[in-house]
């Protein structure tokens, strides 16, 4: 059987098989077992495709298939990988995996809970395996909605505000896309609604001029594109740990990744045209999130705003339009999401303990947390992009990449996204030194809980993520880079 | 006697027949009255029903069974509505139709 | 024979680091330390094998004993991993590997029993991995990596005491101020990269790459030396130059060995290291960026040295000292030329470099071995202990004698060599220098004086000498500081390969003497035994001397800038702005949403009898429409 419909299949599975059991003990062992195959077969995905590559099967898409689904329409159930695709799977696994250990102790409605979670992870899935423009849109819209329900009911403070304006931004943002989809599918005429296929049509650049904004702002919404970021704070500060890590982590990275794969990759003339404007808008929230960042006081937000930071770089680097720059961005979104979603489970596992999240009710958590406070130590250096984690590889590819253009305006916004190195280890050190650092606040925290089996195995596995990106990244850049080949060659021939 | 009385004098009774009906359905605000009102814009189409059918194609039935069959239905409808207004007035113990405005209880 | 086996001593200490490091805290007594130690000592001794086997070869040539690509950028630029071997980065790796062994032992015995002893190896470990692989880079993106990582090192151990607020900010400050000096170099990086297509050291500095097409220009200046001006930025961040100095005095708040091996000896003699190893490009590509280089160092040497003269804190005194004596490097780097006897001042530099290692790791290892004993930072709360601690006094002296410049100690010879180099290219330079030395000696002396002589502090325990573990390693430094300057060390290093003959210019070297033992006098009189001189003096200067005792009030003024400014009026808004603008805004179009719905909701009340007006208006409205329409 086919590993991509696989890959759909067992979290379907999963979130089937938890509908028919009771005790919380059942409920999670199905969702660890479901999503330690999942992380394995991903493993398999990798190690399969990386084989496939090695003996020289150079096709764009590898593994694919496709089922008729509305045939008067040209919709198809296509599914196939490229590079990118298999790293955004592989990136989802681990997230998933280690969200459902970093919600092993989900007391409230835990079945629906995890139903919620995994039927997200679906679609999230079946969206980076998909090739047909409308199925893509389909899963993208079923990993949305459970969010909306994971927020609202499983959320903490204004979470009904958060859950709906969450919500009602991203289905903003889809409305932009259906308007852009369409628009691709009824200009190019050809009855189908594979991207492979659109992209070998030829697009009148006037109808482009108008598709491209809409499909770009449309997934930059959900990839915090400044201004339409604003969700992000509020969203992930009301929900719950594991949703903060999908949400940041996975979901966040759908944006960047439509951008890339369908924006930039049938409208390429558009792009050229237009990246300018983007390209101010995401300079500006590079640093403008990570300035921001230095006077939040609540963790999340604190987490929240420097996502914002991060997940500029990687629009920025998109359109930079350059095979350099693209890598570094498709980089910067797997080590954003193995670091972010780090964050929020320590975060997560530190609320449990202190109740709280602003920084300044907190110190000397180093003391009474070591293990935990070295982990959120890590993970800050894998922010403030230190060599060895997966931050740099990332952010160096991406300024590199962006060096590479002559121009002035190019220069200066580069010169103005890696002076944002420099604000990210203000915020980050400022908030170790506040949090982890310092004399022990409270006398009750040294009757803290110590590190608990799941804990572990959720920050250990992210932690290993950013370390093999960190310290051997040469064949994860390779696997992407030849992916971005049919992507930036056809920006390049114009 | 058919000659005698001509058509259009017929229908203004049923047009203003008909308006009466809706004019109360309009203005009452028991509910039973509307039903009434309601009963009585029914029955004006029941006459126009038979007016038209003997004075247009006389030799056919087709206008005299429709009258049967609103009349039919009216009381069928009669019955539902009454039903729904004890109900109601169980619930809420009123039957104003302004009491009626949500679908809750 | 090869040098593959070079790699083991990178790979070593990072070993080290893993095992302690995931060992924290279970690792049984004192195996942690032990472990670091052989570790590093393994290192040490590998890199003298390297050091007889390159320069016994009698060729200058480089080597690159390992490279491996780490990661590709695109077809032309890519990061390699790499050991290049060459002249000064194998000077480096000596020095590096023995003063961390040094420091190594030292730290058994001067952190024995405290919290966090596997830590403490663990990170130590670290710094010498990264500071090991910044040296033997091949290409200036490798160096960039250790660069970071050497930062990081730093930064946590500087903040090894995290329960202790001082040290917290201190380590944060470290790691900020030098973030900020690493942009420039990141963006000077970009710069050299796009015009030469290339990180690698290898055609960097190679002889045809001087001749490089860059014609582009900016602000008047070639980007070439914009670029190279960035990376120096980069370097004086590291190096303390004035103005990103701010971090050093503060970043004493680490463990004293910490200061000895990364803020003496090794860590911030990194930006010499990165100007030296770029000399050639620097020298031909950008000679004005090297006026920079020179005028920054000669200003730093002066102003620290003046701080250095007023400060109380050991340990301040010794990072003024520091500074100041890495503006000497830098003024050095600054004046030389490329190739033959020009390049004097790149060889002073170097052997600079190497003798103040010694010493100045000594002074600190000294200074360490006081406050174990005394418990204080404090001069002040110091004096007499000459009495309690003679193995520390005269190894202490020793290392005074060398860093003030008197003959025949190490630093004599190096410091002649940069004064030499001064005044044959700029007189106002070499007077600088001149003064510099005779205020170094000055107070070197008075600290000297002020702790071993003076009046006899009565102590609430009496202080006793350090256990050999600590004055071991001291004592082997102290052979270090006298016999190092002999080296003929020109015949090792020079600019361009080509043995460069040692020579002591003695009108230069007397005059720097004489200056340095006026100092020593002027020390020996004034603190040799209490006296109101100082206190007099010090009055006579006024507002000069209470602003040299505030470091000149750059800490308040990079507050003023940071806090004041950043936070306040930057951060602050900004974050408001976003909440009460930009947020207010998506919150509007759902109020507008709202409002509108809220509006036309009326429509849908519930009320029968309205819904069937409607419903009858409408139907009558059309037929009408249908009426009319018809006619």
């Amino acid at each position: 059987m086919n590993l991509l419909i696989l890959h759909i299949a067992v979290p379907s599975l999963t979130a089937l098989a938890i509908m028919f059991v009771s005790s919380q003990r059942q409920v999670r062992t199905i969702a660890a077992t479901g999503m330690s195959i999942q992380l394995i077969q991903s493993l398999v995905l990798l190690y399969q495709f990386l084989q496939e590559r090695m003996s020289g099967n150079n096709a764009e898409v590898l593994f694919t298939q496709s089922f008729v689904w509305y045939p008067s329409l040209g919709i198809n159930f296509d599914i196939g990988v490229d590079g990118i695709a298999v790293a955004m799977i592989m990136l989802t696994s681990i997230v998933i995996f280690t969200g459902v250990f970093a919600s092993w102790e989900v007391n409230n409605l835990y079945k629906e809970f995890f139903i919620s979670l995994i039927v997200l992870a679906t679609g999230v899935y079946g969206f980076f395996v998909s090739l047909d423009l409308f199925v893509m849109f389909l899963f993208f819209e079923l990993a949305v909605i459970p969010m909306y329900l994971l927020i609202g009911i499983w959320g903490s403070g204004p979470k009904e505000y958060a859950a709906m304006k969450l919500t009602l931004m991203l289905m903003g943002g889809s409305a932009l896309l259906v308007v852009g989809i369409l628009g691709v599918y009824f200009t190019a005429n050809i009855e189908t609604f594979n991207i492979i296929e659109l992209s070998k049509q030829a697009f009148p650049i006037e109808m482009q001029r108008i598709f491209f904004p809409l499909l770009f702002i449309g997934f930059g919404v959900i990839g915090a594109l400044f201004p339409f970021h604003t969700w992000s704070p509020d969203g992930h500060s009301s929900a719950p740990t594991a949703v903060s890590m999908l949400h940041a982590g996975v979901l966040m990275k759908l944006g960047g990744y439509g951008c890339l794969k369908v924006a930039i990759f049938l409208l390429p003339e558009a792009a050229n045209e237009m990246s300018w404007i983007f390209l101010i808008l995401t300079s500006i929230s590079v640093l403008y999130g990570a300035l921001a960042t230095i006077v939040q006081t609540d963790l999340k937000y604190i987490n929240a705003y420097s996502s914002v930071s991060h997940c500029g770089l990687v629009l920025f680097g998109l359109l930079m339009l350059n095979k350099t720059a693209s890598n570094g961005a498709v980089l910067q979104m797997i080590s954003h999401g193995l670091m972010t979603a780090l964050f929020f489970a320590l975060i997560g596992m530190l609320y449990s303990r202190t109740h709280t999240r602003i920084i300044t009710q907190m110190g000397g958590l180093m003391k009474v947390l070591p293990f935990l406070s070295v982990c959120y130590v890590i993970g800050g250096l894998a922010s403030l992009g230190l060599p060895g984690l997966s931050g740099f590889v990332a952010e160096m590819t991406i300024f590199v990449g962006a060096f590479q253009h002559n121009d002035i305006f190019h220069r200066v916004a580069t010169i103005i996204a890696v002076s944002s190195i420099v604000v990210t280890a203000v915020y980050i050190l400022r908030v170790v030194g506040m949090l982890l650092m310092g004399p022990v606040r409270s006398e009750e925290y040294n009757n803290f809980p110590k590190a608990k089996w799941f804990e572990k195995v959720a920050t250990v596995s992210l932690i290993i993520g950013i370390l093999v990106i960190g310290l051997a990244p040469l064949w994860l850049s390779t696997m992407i880079w030849d992916s971005l080949g049919p992507i930036v060659d056809k920006l390049v021939l114009k | 006697m058919i000659e005698s009385v001509p058509l259009n004098q017929v229908l203004i009774v049923t047009t203003l027949m008909f308006f009466i009906g809706v004019y109360g359905f309009l203005t009452r605000k028991n509910l039973i009255t509307m039903l009434i009102s309601v009963e009585l814009m029914l029955n004006a189409v029941n006459l126009n029903f038979v007016f038209f059918d003997r004075y247009l194609f006389p030799g056919k039935l087709e206008g005299h069974f429709f009258s049967l069959f609103i009349i039919a239905i009216a009381a069928a409808e009669a019955a539902v509505a009454i039903a729904i207004f004890i109900n109601l007035y169980r619930n809420i113990r009123s039957i104003n139709v302004e009491d009626v405005n949500e679908m809750k209880n | 024979m090869g040098y593959q086996y070079t790699i083991w001593i990178l790979i070593l200490p990072i070993v080290a680091f893993v095992i302690n490091g995931l060992g924290s805290g279970k690792l049984p007594g004192k195996i942690s330390g032990w472990i670091a130690t052989v570790a590093i000592g393994i290192s040490a001794f590998l890199s003298y094998k390297t050091a007889f086997q390159f320069f016994g070869s009698g060729s200058h040539e480089k080597i690159i004993a390992v490279k491996t690509t780490w990661l590709r950028f695109n077809e032309g630029l890519q990061i390699d991993m790499g050991i290049l071997l060459d002249p000064i980065s194998i000077m480096m790796l000596v020095v590096i590997t023995t003063v961390s062994l040094m420091v190594f032992v030292y730290s058994q015995g001067y952190m024995k029993g405290e919290k966090g002893y596997d830590r403490y190896f663990a990170f130590l470990s670290l710094f010498s991995f990264s500071m090991l692989g910044l040296v033997v880079a091949t290409n200036l993106f490798q160096t960039y990596m250790f660069w970071e990582l050497v930062g990081v090192s730093s930064y946590l151990l500087i903040g090894f005491y995290y329960d202790k607020p001082a040290a917290v900010a201190a380590s944060k400050k470290a790691f900020i101020v030098t973030r900020f000096a690493d942009l420039g170099f990141l963006i000077g990086i970009l710069i050299i990269s796009f015009y030469t297509g290339t990180f690698d050291f290898d055609i960097l500095t190679r002889p045809e790459a001087m001749t490089l097409p860059v014609t582009a220009t900016f602000l008047g200046l070639s980007t070439m030396t914009w670029a190279l001006l960035l990376v120096f930025m980069g370097g004086a961040g590291k190096s303390a130059m004035f103005p990103l100095h701010i971090w050093l005095p503060d970043a004493m708040e680490g463990p004293t060995p910490v200061s000895a091996l990364i803020h003496a000896a090794t860590m911030v003699v990194a930006g010499v290291y990165l100007v030296a190893r770029l000399f050639p490009t620097y020298s031909v590509l950008a000679p004005d960026a090297l006026e920079v280089v020179a005028f920054i160092g000669a200003f730093t040497t002066l102003f620290a040295a003046v701080i250095a003269c007023t400060q109380f804190d050991i340990k301040r005194i010794l990072a003024f000292s520091t500074m100041s004596q890495i503006g000497y490097m830098m003024l050095a780097l600054g004046v030389s030329g490329y190739g033959g006897e020009e390049g004097l001042g790149y060889t002073a530099s170097l052997f600079h470099l190497f003798t103040h290692a010694f010493f100045k790791a000594l002074l600190f290892l000294g200074a360490g071995s006081i406050i174990h004993a005394v418990h204080t930072n404090d001069i002040r709360e110091m004096g007499g202990l000459r009495k309690y601690q003679p193995i520390t006094h005269i190894l202490f002296l020793i290392a005074c004698l060398a860093i003030a410049g008197i003959p025949p100690f190490a630093g004599f010879f190096s410091k002649d060599e940069i004064l030499a180099a001064a005044f044959a290219t700029h007189p106002i330079y070499y007077i600088i220098g001149t003064l510099v030395a005779g205020l170094t000696a000055f107070y070197m002396f008075r600290l000297y004086f002020i702790v071993f002589w003076g009046k006899s502090t009565s102590y609430t325990h009496t202080p006793h000498e350090s256990p050999v573990i600590m004055t071991l390693p001291m004592m082997i430094l102290g052979i270090g500081s006298v016999v190092a300057g002999l080296i003929p060390f020109g015949s090792y290093i020079s600019s361009d390969g080509v043995p460069l003959k040692g020579h002591i210019d003695w009108v230069v070297a007397t005059i720097s003497v004489v200056l340095a033992l006026v100092g020593i006098l002027i020390a020996f009189k004034f603190y040799k035994t209490e006296s109101a001189k100082p206190e007099a003096i010090s009055k006579s200067f006024g507002a000069f001397y209470r602003s040299a005792l505030s470091k000149f009030y750059f800490d308040e003024l990079y507050i003023a800038i940071t806090k004041g400014v950043i936070f306040r009026f930057v951060s602050k808004p900004l974050a408001w702005f976003d909440r009460n603008v930009i947020d207010a805004f998506m919150n509007l179009i759902a109020a507008i949403t709202n409002w509108v719905s809220s509006q036309i909701k009326e429509f849908q009340s519930g009320q029968l009898q309205k819904y069937a007006f409607i419903f009858i208006s409408g139907v009558i409205i059309i037929l009408l429409s249908f009426l009319y329409a018809n006619q």
